[in-house]
């Protein structure tokens, strides 16, 4: 039974919001769900940080690996969220917005989180490169194909890439490096890019009927 | 661990020590740019050349190679070639279109790790908007988007041609903050935006901000702008905002991103698209306001080179070694 309820709701709103599309009456009943939706999207942050914290706590009592990192994740999260809810530091004090102007909660966020946000985000760079040199191979046809892709889409994408064919005259612009990273972004790319489109939305149609038949019931979790 | 704790600790002091010691801005000339960059193609060379010899380098040397690729060119002064492509030519044309007044309304769905990216693109397009007299709305379907476009709008609330507009919040741009939802906060927009923002940033109600008090739904905004680092982003707001409700999308999504936005922009769902920090780097163009995008280039045209010149030290390797394996497979 424990299965069986939350299958019977899914087909009657499932089958319920597909037939509205159709019914224009049944409309506004859209815009219902969608609001019922924006009040579960809310329960997900509790549910969010206190899993966070369930784990974290879990791996700093039972000393597991890198339990240190788990500190700093802790510490973070309520120091963040006491300073938001409390609005420590704000010069306009509990009525003002925690993220007005010269407040702790602005300053935490514009000191520490933005630059080390970039920070992690740079380090891909070093990432990008290393894994290129030792992974990137013309091994056969294919590769190379995608090689050369590559090159054509590193160099045009950057003013280097101009310079470096700038000497090509303007009727055979086409061979300009630049020139060409545009035509593989709207030829070749866009061409794979619609292929995955079309995949995708057949997918999640019928992962739809799927899930509205029943049939799909892994979203329910494990049958005990 | 401890050798590595060293260095950590030597680059701090180093930080601290150039913090206190430098105190003007560090910039070469083009004559001493022009011998960095030799003295680096030349190392580049003599690493092929090592590498064609047998020995191979490491991952630190990869490193060590990204991280003067990057840094350097911030102190070089270096002209740069760059061309406007075609979809940043059309977001810059559909802003022009735009009359004084006009609504638009740009959604800040990013945080700080896509910021060097996204940010410069953001101040740009705040700056057209502002100097072209349109009133500007901002949101956020990301926590932290609004907090980002905050940085955005005061930095280009500073420059003199802006300040000196004297614009007044709340009349001349607004920002309502983030909301919870994803796709369906666009989809609730399009029937009643203060449903979903019932106040501002600022917990100023939505019907005290006389900018928006007469901005009911998607169909009084005049254009849209969505600064998108993945999900929710720029394919919620053409599916949604777009298809749904007809609004005019431009879009600025990090270079990564990017690629998945051109049947969007070929199919004219969006109206242009700028990627990555070239992108931003064009718009500067076009707009004629150098900023951190044009600055930040020289970057990243040093470190695509870069990792150019490393994959072809890598398949010299790949080939010698496997010519090496067959031949001893031979003997």
């Amino acid at each position: 039974m424990r299965r069986q309820i939350p299958l019977i709701i899914t087909f009657f709103i499932g089958t319920l919001l597909v037939v509205s599309v159709f019914i224009p009456p049944m409309e506004s009943l859209k815009e219902t769900f969608t609001l019922y939706f924006d009040i579960i999207a809310v329960f997900a942050f509790f549910l969010g940080g206190g899993n966070l914290l369930r784990v974290h706590l879990t791996k700093l009592s039972r000393r597991k690996q890198d339990w240190v990192y788990s500190i700093v994740t802790v510490v973070g999260f309520a120091v963040v969220l006491v300073i938001g809810l409390l609005k420590l530091g704000n010069p306009g004090g509990i009525t003002a917005s925690p993220t007005a102007e010269g407040s702790l909660f602005q300053t935490l966020f514009n000191s520490i989180l933005v630059p080390l946000g970039s920070t992690m985000y740079a380090l891909l760079a070093f990432f990008v490169a290393s894994a290129s040199y030792r992974a990137f191979r013309a091994k056969n046809r294919e590769a190379t194909i995608l090689l050369i892709a590559a090159f054509v889409i590193l160099l045009g994408r950057t003013p280097f890439g101009m310079m470096l064919t700038s000497w090509i005259p303007e009727s055979f612009s086409i061979l300009q490096i630049p020139s060409l990273a545009v035509w593989i972004m709207n030829s070749p790319n866009l061409a794979g890019q619609r292929a995955i489109m079309i995949g995708i939305g057949l997918g999640v149609v019928s992962m739809s009927i799927r899930i509205i038949l029943g049939i799909e019931r892994t979203y329910l979790g494990e049958e005990k | 661990m401890k050798k590595e704790f060293l260095v950590y600790l030597g680059i701090l002091v180093l930080a601290i020590i150039f913090y206190f010691v430098i105190t003007e801005p560090v910039t070469f000339s083009p004559a001493v740019s022009l011998i960095i960059i030799a003295l680096i193609a030349l190392i580049l060379i003599f690493i092929f050349i090592r590498t064609i010899q047998g020995s191979f380098v490491g991952r630190r040397t990869v490193f060590t190679f990204v991280a003067i690729s990057v840094v350097l060119p911030f102190f070089m002064t270096i002209e740069q070639a760059i061309r406007t492509s075609p979809e940043v030519q059309a977001l810059y044309a559909a802003v022009e279109e735009l009359k004084p007044g006009a609504k638009v309304l740009v959604s800040f769905d990013y945080d700080p790790p896509s910021a060097p990216e996204l940010q410069p693109m953001a101040e740009t397009f705040f700056n057209l908007c502002l100097e072209r007299d349109l009133n500007v709305i901002i949101m956020g379907l990301w926590p932290q988007g609004p907090q980002q476009a905050e940085l955005a709008m005061q930095k280009i609330l500073d420059e003199p041609e802006i300040a000196a507009k004297n614009l007044e919040y709340g009349v001349d741009y607004v920002n309502l903050g983030f909301q919870v939802g994803n796709e369906f906060v666009i989809q609730r927009m399009g029937d009643n935006i203060a449903s979903m923002f019932q106040t501002d940033y600022y917990g100023t109600p939505y019907d005290s901000l006389p900018l928006v008090r007469n901005v009911r739904n998607l169909s009084n905004i005049d254009f849209s702008f969505n600064l998108s680092a993945g999900y929710p982003g720029t394919v919620e707001w053409v599916q949604v905002a777009v298809d749904r409700y007809g609004v005019n999308l431009g879009a600025g999504n990090t270079a990564v991103q990017a690629p998945q936005m051109y049947p969007y922009l070929r199919a004219g769902q969006l109206k242009g698209l700028l990627g990555g920090l070239n992108g931003a780097a064009e718009f500067e163009k076009i707009a004629g306001r150098i900023g951190k995008g044009t600055k930040f280039m020289v970057s990243q045209s040093f470190s695509h080179v870069i990792v150019i010149a490393f994959i072809i030290i890598g398949n010299a390797a790949y080939f010698l070694g496997e010519k090496r394996r067959k031949q001893k497979a031979a003997e």
